[in-house]
């Protein structure tokens, strides 16, 4: 008898295991959908701003820039917790525009929100219906996207953000390419 | 109170039950019942994104009653299954779909089941030779005893 053979379901048993490993490795989250949109061009979408007597916010409307587009809603308790992270990235020098994509909520929840929590966002399209947030595959809040200055969607991050985040995921992407096309 | 009218009562409350839980799912209004079974087939194949265990029929998401309605009304404007599914999954990858599509990053996913039973079964039958080719002597043997 081969005595290789004995270590046969052994090999097998521990390629399993490492397979099954990968899935329980930390930092990884079940939950996350990779999004097949980035690297795509940003869908199409015209809405109102939240706020009363602002022009309308458009994929358009922002071209020409890179922004995130952080999608958010008052009843969204982890949105909470991200809040104050936007609120001091967007005092800072050169910190990236800040678009708000407000999703599901009541206007007025909405606002008193932003007067008590503070307001990050350059302009903030209300999505009440959530048509737009279809059209961008979101699936929960927060969400965040990179849109570069062409309106092409260059990273998406799901759940709050942090500092170190905003960093490492999205100002680094912009450095790059989109950042040579901004200098005159 | 009579017998009669606590009877009635607890009828009521037992009706009012089972319409609620016929009304958990957004009342839409089907032109036909052809319409309606293509609909309920559509949202039974299609994930709930924020509950992802549940298809988009038994959920009572937010956002699957979003994307029922956005399957609904595709179905009005006449799109066919096809489309309607390729529309989520521009959104939304292939992980809406419950029964993901046969291509090259998923052959391990629909074939690899079907390769581990014919392997079992080739170990199986080899097994079984090497043991047919060893027992007769064993058995003969036995067989000699009184």
């Amino acid at each position: 008898m081969k005595s290789w053979r004995f270590f046969v379901p052994l090999l097998a048993v521990a390629a399993l295991g490492m397979l099954l490993a990968t899935g329980l490795r930390e930092g990884h989250d079940p939950r996350y959908v990779p999004s097949p949109l980035v690297g795509k061009p940003a869908p199409d979408f015209v809405l109102h701003d939240l706020i009363e007597g602002r022009p309308d916010v458009s994929k358009q409307s922002l071209l020409g820039k890179p922004y995130l587009l952080n999608v958010w809603g008052s009843w969204c308790v982890a949105c909470q917790e991200e809040h104050p992270v936007l609120v001091r990235y967007a005092r800072k020098p050169n910190a990236l525009t800040i678009v708000g994509l407000n999703w599901k909520d009541e206007k007025t929840d909405a606002l008193r929100w932003l007067r008590q929590l503070g307001d990050p966002y350059a302009a903030i399209a209300y999505d009440f219906p959530g048509r737009t947030a279809i059209d961008f595959g979101v699936y929960g809040a927060p969400e965040t996207f990179l849109v570069d200055a062409q309106g092409m969607i260059r990273h998406k991050h799901v759940g709050p953000l942090s500092a170190k985040i905003i960093a490492e995921e999205f100002e680094s992407k912009v450095a790059a390419p989109a950042g040579r096309s901004e200098a005159p | 109170m009579t017998v009669g009218k606590v009877a009635r009562r607890l009828l009521h409350m037992l009706l009012l039950l089972a319409s609620a839980s016929a009304l958990a799912i957004d009342p839409m209004d089907f032109k036909s019942p052809d319409e309606e079974k293509r609909f309920q087939k559509l949202s039974a194949e299609l994930r709930c994104l924020v509950c992802q265990n549940q298809n988009l029929a038994d959920s009572d998401a937010l956002l699957a009653k979003d994307l029922r309605l956005e399957v609904f009304e595709m179905i009005r404007a006449g799109k066919t299954d096809d489309e309607i599914k390729q529309f989520l999954v521009d959104r939304y990858g292939e992980f809406v779909l419950y029964r993901p599509q046969v291509k090259p990053g998923t052959w391990l996913l629909w074939f690899g089941p079907g390769v581990l039973l014919l392997l079992g079964a080739v170990v199986l039958v080899r097994v079984v030779r090497g043991r047919g080719a060893q027992l007769p002597a064993d058995a003969r043997g036995e067989e000699d005893l009184p």
